[in-house]
């Protein structure tokens, strides 16, 4: 039986939009770190050089997904039922992203993740975002 | 008519001459297919084709949540500029996103978003996701972006810098 982490990866390997964006985690027990190499195709913005907030966020669903799917023993893929992101900051073009999430609480059913972005300063984070998702094996 | 409505006009009817180009000077919104299909005052409309590479969840095949993040959020941006009354460029501040159903695999993904309210330095707007109608929609967006000076913040938006220019040079 694999663990939990080559799980994850192997789910990754094998999402085509995890591959389209070059996502990749760094998993250290039930933690990671998501990181998000630049791409030219990340920007939102050229003349201010600055990501696509639909970029920083899909990446951010991404790692709350993958946080809650490492730290749960859940067969499926938490569902998202909504999401709400913050822009703090500009995202800059040319630096790499990175981000980690925190889940709130993990129900029978519904899960509450929040998770954050940042560039060179962990402390100044470029993006939050809170989710819900739903965790339940049936529906 | 008063000269900023004749301007709003002139802005929209520009606007909607270069709709398609509008967007792809957007590298994410190029990235991921994103098409602008319509303007109106107030409102703009999108389309996203599906794609192999986009799929989220490999055992369904459907589509990537985050695409219609982008989708919503690129579109409800967007749709500020044609409620404007004279050009601004915006900063995504907060994005609600609710899923109702998934997207069917193989499908178009249409949008239309609304800016149903501008003041000096906030526009509020919603936006809808959907194959056929608003009747049965895949999510819903509700945002709210920051309105900056566009002498002292570049919009990087080709349609917009022409209106701009045009814009400049009629008065």
């Amino acid at each position: 039986m694999s663990s939990r982490a080559d799980q994850l990866q192997a789910f990754l390997d094998r999402t085509p939009f995890a591959r389209f964006v070059g996502m990749k985690v760094d998993i250290e027990g039930d933690n990671l770190i998501a990181r998000l190499p630049f791409q030219e195709m990340f920007i939102g913005n050229r003349a201010i050089n600055a990501l696509h907030g639909g970029a920083t966020g899909a990446f951010l669903e991404m790692t709350a997904i993958s946080q809650l799917y490492l730290q749960s023993d859940l067969q499926r893929l938490p569902k998202t039922i909504n999401l709400t992101i913050d822009y703090l900051r500009s995202a800059k073009g040319g630096e790499d992203l990175y981000a980690h999430a925190i889940v709130h609480k993990l129900g029978r059913r519904m899960a509450s993740v929040r998770a954050e972005a940042w560039q060179g300063d962990k402390d100044k984070p470029v993006t939050a975002l809170q989710a819900h998702f739903l965790v339940s094996e049936e529906g | 008519m008063s000269e900023e409505g004749e301007h709003q006009d002139m802005m929209l009817k520009l606007m909607k001459q270069h709709t398609r180009k509008a967007m792809s000077t957007v590298p994410w919104a190029n990235a991921l297919g994103i098409e602008l299909t319509n303007i109106e005052k107030g409102r703009a409309f999108a389309k996203v084709g599906w794609r192999e590479d986009l799929v989220g969840d490999p055992e369904t095949g459907v589509i990537y949540g985050g695409v219609l993040t982008a989708l919503l959020d690129n579109l409800s941006g967007f749709c500020i500029n044609t409620a404007l009354k004279k050009p601004m460029s915006m900063a995504t501040l907060d994005l609600r996103i609710d899923y109702m159903r998934p997207a069917d695999k193989g499908r178009d993904i249409l949008a239309e978003a609304e800016c149903y309210h501008v003041t000096r330095n906030v526009a509020f707007t919603r936006a809808w996701a959907y194959h056929d109608s608003r009747d049965k929609v895949i999510a819903t967006a509700a945002g709210t972006f920051a309105l900056n000076d566009i002498t002292r913040w570049a919009s990087g938006n080709e349609a917009m810098d022409i209106a701009n220019k045009m814009l400049g040079e009629g008065q």
